[in-house]
């Protein structure tokens, strides 16, 4: 049974999830799998780009973001899903050896009109690295199922 | 890449069609959205989701790598012409992207996008912002996946 539910989450509900640490290892294989590019691909390369040096795909960074939230309390939620992000920022590059942790604030919750066993949480979630710094922001409308009525 | 100055606004790109294998669909979900409808068939035959579906980060990496397979297509095709290909730039964010329909295991996503805007900016000097529309459409003409993206394009040096 999970242990959350819609009814769990109220607005101005924070949480924090995390630390995770990213290593280089991991930002070349997925940027060799899936954003090529010289800036998330390679030191030497990355020196001669805007950013300067090697960072996370911005791409990365999200399923980074997924993976401390599923860690943190998806995977033990009736999580349905989600339908989008509204707003997703970039801030700042994500570096080897950063120890990412993820703030969610709750913006507001709402039922399902046509789906009495359903309920949406838009939440906000803020990535900060082990100085404090924000990395990325992101704001969402997450999918939850409810206790009362839920299905099987 | 293309330079900034040779961008035009309402152009639209075929970025190219992916289909998603059960098999990468637990893999991606195993490393970043280990959810039961991402990583195992049974109990997603048994969500709401009715069958095995990709993470919506994982449609948004495989658009991303069509997109760059695109941009490495363009940087080829000015070298060949003698020219140097413009840099790439970062993206400072995106916005509105919607997880319209589940991208199910052997869905063939078709991605494009088209330029809306484009923007001049004072933060990085060189520099300008182009904003695209960019889509995943499936096999039966459904659209799956949007998101309006922003990305710096290197302007042509002034000679």
């Amino acid at each position: 049974m999970p242990k959350f539910h819609w009814e769990d989450f109220t607005p101005g509900q924070v949480t924090e999830y995390g630390p995770r640490e990213v290593t280089a290892e991991e930002i070349k294989a997925f940027a060799a799998e899936f954003d090529p590019q010289p800036m998330h691909l390679d030191e030497e390369a990355a020196r001669n780009s805007l950013v300067g040096s090697l960072c996370a795909s911005g791409w990365h960074t999200c399923a980074i973001l997924m993976r401390i939230i599923a860690d943190g309390f998806i995977l033990d939620a009736a999580s349905m899903g989600a339908t989008g992000c509204p707003e997703v920022k970039w801030i700042a590059p994500v570096r080897p050896g950063d120890c990412l942790r993820v703030r969610m604030t709750v913006l507001a919750t709402r039922a399902s009109r046509s789906r009495p066993d359903l309920g949406f949480v838009d939440a906000r979630f803020d990535m900060f690295n082990a100085q404090d710094l924000p990395v990325m922001m992101l704001t969402s409308h997450l999918m939850l199922g409810r206790r009362a009525g839920a299905t099987p | 890449m293309r330079f900034f100055e040779d961008m035009a606004v309402g152009e639209r790109t075929e970025l190219g069609s992916h289909t998603f294998t059960a098999d990468e669909i637990k893999a991606f979900a195993r490393k970043f959205d280990p959810q039961r409808f991402h990583v195992d068939e049974a109990a997603a035959a048994a969500s709401h989701f009715g069958g095995l579906c990709a993470s919506g980060w994982h449609t948004a990496a495989v658009y991303m790598r069509l997109f760059v397979a695109f941009e490495q297509r363009e940087a080829d095709a000015a070298r060949a012409r003698g020219e140097t290909p413009a840099r790439d730039g970062p993206s400072p964010g995106i916005r509105d992207l919607r997880w319209l329909k589940p991208v199910y295991a052997g869905d063939t996503i078709s991605f494009a996008r088209e330029v809306k805007e484009l923007r001049d900016t004072t933060r990085q000097p060189g520099w300008g912002l182009m904003v695209a529309l960019n889509t995943g459409t499936n096999q039966h003409g459904e659209l799956v996946f949007s998101f309006v993206g922003a990305k710096f394009a290197e302007r042509r040096k002034k000679s």
